[in-house]
């Protein structure tokens, strides 16, 4: 009796064992065949010497990071850095306002207002760029509009411009800045907004102090998601600044599309890659910060 | 009755913001005349030669196959990654391991590929693009179930153990029923994603098969034509469908 039992154990082990390798076998190794090792590679690659068909040869070398260390190309990671920012600065004061207020909207306007703002991000990429070439041209509605009004002489130069690129990157990224905000707006604790004007606090003094900390880690992430794939970008740079407004994005592409200088390709993208992980990174630490301290509180 | 007050300035701006882009679309798909730019009466010949455009068609159907291969492949693997990550294993490590590939930069997932797919020596077309959008279908499909096996009540596998099932009979009768409005959910997502995805495809795609978005490319860099309000107003018209279905569909689920 004592001994079947045990065999019976070994057979449920065994037979776990083969579930959960059914389970997460395939999926585990598609991942790891189809991301983490092409990671990998391109890491590799970043230590290579460019071949002179493509691809690339030995020997090893650090040659590509010094490279990258020329001012030219610094000035275009600068130029990339600069761009995200002001597009997520401009997301965030767009964003949060909106977001707050459809959680202050009657609930079944809610889901509506939330719908309206996620929708046109389901449509695709290339058209919602393309909208802007079409509004910005310099014959298009709004040069239009601003002449007929008599406010403007002749057509302003808008499309193929710095702003043009924000402003892409903005329309492209709003919804991913506003639906976090909303979260963590609408899973705030009233209470203690309560809490802080029956203790004498003005509605703004509330919001300054309990609000705007509280909802720091979902604005945190929203900030991030429309960061993240703005430094990336080489569409609306490509489309909406005419060739004249180059991003790491674009310098990347064509390292590996144009060029064909792979391992300069790689160094490039290794930098934008390091340099989005170390924000994950500020942003898991800031989250810790305060949830630590909202928990003592 | 909450009053909102000042708080529907920004609401007005974002919805503005949001919309007039795609109306003004819209609205100049109608044009009938030949400048982009000039309205020359109401007209919906731009719809009849994008009909005839072959290169259109054909982006279309290279599109579909992909987004079909990899709905299919991305939905069966996400879904047993999630119930093996919730029921075989607590490690926090390997479900963050598996959803990287939904979080990770496209441009960096594409050069990757690009890289992996020359490494072994494998041509590119639309078989590179399908295997490339199921690393990142399986991970979004994966993170649609985990989330509702979290939900689940795991004593409805262990009665179904309890009363005789094997294994098997217990995975399709019913955790496979009781996930399926997450899984057709994960698929929708799926599907969605890689009708619209460009970098990726870009990266790992044949010269001989483009797919829409890129052929959408290739047309928009050429700049503003009639035909493109055309394609533009249908894809819109598209999506929103699909977007407003699958919020009725969750929405009836989520009610049973």
């Amino acid at each position: 009796m004592a001994s079947t039992v045990t065999q019976g154990r070994g057979a449920i082990r065994r037979r776990a064992l083969g579930a959960r390798a059914a389970f997460l076998g395939p999926g585990l190794l598609y991942v790891t065949a189809f991301m983490t090792i092409p990671l990998l590679l391109v890491l590799s690659y970043a230590f290579m010497t460019r071949g002179r068909f493509g691809g690339v040869e030995l020997p090893v070398t650090l040659e590509n990071f010094v490279r990258a260390l020329d001012p030219i190309y610094l000035r275009v990671l600068w130029n990339s850095i600069l761009i995200s920012s002001i597009t997520t600065l401009l997301a965030l004061l767009i964003g949060y306002p909106t977001a707050y207020a459809i959680t202050r909207l009657p609930a079944r306007w809610r889901t509506v207002a939330l719908v309206l703002v996620v929708l046109p991000f389901w449509t695709n990429f290339l058209i919602r760029t393309y909208a802007w070439i079409v509004l910005l041209n310099s014959e298009g509605p709004i040069n239009k509009t601003l002449v007929n009004w008599g406010l403007i002489d002749s057509p302003l130069e808008l499309l193929y411009t710095r702003g043009a690129v924000i402003v892409g990157l903005l329309y492209a990224y709003l919804p991913l800045m506003i639906l976090p905000i909303y979260a963590s707006v609408e899973r705030l604790d009233r209470s203690l907004l309560e809490a802080a004007t029956n203790l004498g606090a003005s509605k703004f003094r509330a919001f300054i102090d309990v609000t705007l900390p509280l909802t720091l880690p979902g604005t945190m992430i929203g900030a991030i998601f429309v960061f993240v794939p703005s430094l990336g970008n080489f569409i609306v740079p490509e489309l909406l600044g005419g060739g004249k407004t180059v991003m790491i994005g674009n310098l990347i592409r064509d390292q590996f599309l144009k060029a064909r200088d792979w391992p300069f390709g790689a160094v490039l993208a290794l930098i934008m890659v390091l340099f989005l992980a170390g924000l994950f990174a500020a942003q898991a630490a800031v989250a810790r910060r305060i949830n630590g301290r909202s928990a003592r509180a | 009755m909450r009053n909102i007050g000042w708080l529907r300035l920004p609401l007005l701006v974002t919805y503005v913001f949001l919309y007039v882009p795609l109306v003004v679309v819209v609205v100049m798909s109608f044009n009938g005349g030949k400048q982009p730019f000039s309205w020359g009466g109401f007209s919906t010949k731009w719809y009849g030669v994008l009909f005839e455009d072959t290169a259109v068609r054909q982006g279309l159907i290279n599109t579909l196959i992909v987004a079909v291969g990899a709905t299919v492949i991305a939905t069966a693997l996400g879904t047993l990654l999630a119930i093996g990550l919730s029921r075989f294993t607590r490690s926090a490590l390997l479900e963050a391991y598996s959803l990287t590939p939904a979080i990770i930069p496209d441009l960096a997932l594409a050069i990757g590929l690009l890289v992996l797919f020359s490494a072994i020596g494998m041509t590119l077309g639309l078989h590179s693009v399908l295997l490339a959008h199921v690393v990142f279908g399986m991970a979004f499909v994966a993170a649609v179930v985990t989330a509702r096996l979290g939900q689940n009540d795991p004593s409805l596998e262990e009665a179904s153990g309890d009363l005789g099932a094997n294994a098997l009979t217990t995975f399709f009768k019913i955790t496979v029923p009781t996930l399926l409005p997450a899984i057709v959910a994960g698929a929708l997502l799926v599907f969605t994603l890689s009708l619209d995805e460009f970098v990726i495809a870009f990266f790992t795609d044949g010269p001989a098969t483009p797919t829409l978005p890129i052929v959408i490319y290739s047309m928009v860099r050429f700049g503003v034509t009639p035909e493109i309000n055309a394609l533009a107003a249908l894809l819109l018209l598209v999506s929103f469908t699909v977007v407003i279905a699958a919020q009725r569909i969750t929405k009836l689920t989520d009610a049973v």
